[in-house]
């Protein structure tokens, strides 16, 4: 009994050790809004073209379009492009799912979680052509817009940004 | 000048086509003959002294559709005896989502005790019909007169899929209750978010 409590010990001192290391991990950066609090994203009036993603941790065709999108946000970082993902995951699930997730990756983006149920309101407000489906994405630059409903590959997001630069 | 009008009202109306697949609210939609859990082939002509039909594409795996499960079923209840049941229809391909498989639909209606049809639109033709993307997605079709079906009302269950004691427009009962009042819903088309239908590769 003695040697597994002192394992234990041990382990938990192990623990308290790493721990200090766990903060050199960047920390994750998410806002959670309503869609008030989100809607400035989508009026930006200046040069940059934006990519708004909208996904979740439970939607696999959004995890499958996330390695294009992450690679295209490192390969035009500070070129007048910017990235920003908006999960649609539930707010409780911030802390246990969509966090631990995101610090697994890294990519030059913006981090939203949209937590508003009134989605018959907001969705044509992001674009009239939504249904409702995620994946989804809007590439726009002040006033041109694209939306894409369903995933994109690399060269398809790729090709609508350059469309837009 | 003719000619430049007539071409421009044609690039116009073929734009309005190729923005929308599907049914609109007003269309008359094709009835279907898919298989349900319990091994038997339906179709909606096969559903006796039926007002119309709350058909709703769904599956097993979608959070969204987990979220409404209970309420699906409580509409059932409530509208089948109005002479409008639930028909649900999992449109997902089972290589892309194996959590929608037939066997899997089995299992969660038998877990729910689904009173509804679970029908599986196994060579993916009906939902494209619909215009369905998402699950869930509500397409009610009500009787005509001569037996047509009309798509009455398109869209969500309600306005709040996390919590059904916050919802503040239940948007398909509002709908449900309006055509049975002979009235014609308000709105007819709402939007939800959802998970998208996983198509066969």
């Amino acid at each position: 009994m003695r040697l597994p409590l002192s394992a234990l010990i041990m382990g938990l001192a192990l623990l308290a050790l790493a721990t200090p290391s766990l903060a050199t991990v960047p920390e994750v950066r998410i806002k959670v809004v309503d869609f008030e609090g989100f809607k400035k994203e989508l009026e930006a009036q200046d040069d940059t073209v934006r990519i708004i993603n909208f996904w979740a941790t439970w939607c696999l065709p959004c995890l499958k379009e996330l390695p294009d999108f992450e690679r295209t946000a490192r390969e035009r970082a500070g070129n007048r492009v910017a990235f920003i993902f908006v999960s649609l995951d539930n707010a409780e699930q911030l802390d246990t799912r969509v966090i631990p997730f995101l610090r697994e990756r890294e990519a030059p983006a913006r981090h939203f979680l949209l937590d508003d149920p009134g989605a018959n309101r907001w969705i044509p407000l992001v674009s009239g052509e939504w249904s409702g489906a995620i994946p989804a994405t809007l590439i726009y630059r002040s006033g041109k817009r694209k939306f894409h409903e369903g995933m994109m590959s690399y060269d398809e997001l790729n090709a609508q940004i350059n469309g837009m630069l | 000048m003719k000619h430049l009008i007539l071409y421009f009202a044609f690039f116009v109306s073929s734009l309005g086509l190729s923005a929308q697949q599907g049914y609109n609210v007003g269309d008359v939609a094709e009835d279907f003959r898919l298989p349900n859990i319990d091994g038997k082939l339906y179709s909606l002509a096969d559903i006796p002294n039926a007002q119309g039909f709350i058909v709703i594409f769904t599956c097993n795996h979608c959070p969204y559709s987990i979220a409404y499960e209970d309420r699906i079923i409580a509409l059932h209840r409530k509208y089948q005896a109005k002479g409008w049941p639930v028909v649900a229809i999992n449109p997902n391909d089972s290589v892309v989502q194996p959590a929608d498989s037939w066997s899997a639909m089995k299992v969660r209606a038998r877990e729910k005790s689904f009173p509804f049809l679970y029908l599986l639109d196994e060579r993916q033709e009906v939902f494209p019909r619909f215009g369905a993307t998402r699950t869930p997605h509500v397409y009610v079709l009500q009787k005509q007169e001569n037996g047509s079906l009309k798509v009455a009302y398109i869209g969500a269950i309600d306005d709040n899929h996390k919590d059904a004691g916050a919802v503040n427009e239940a948007f398909l009962s509002n709908a449900l209750d309006a055509l049975m009042a002979g009235k014609t819903p308000e709105p007819s088309f709402t939007r939800a978010i959802g998970c998208s239908i996983k198509v066969k590769q």
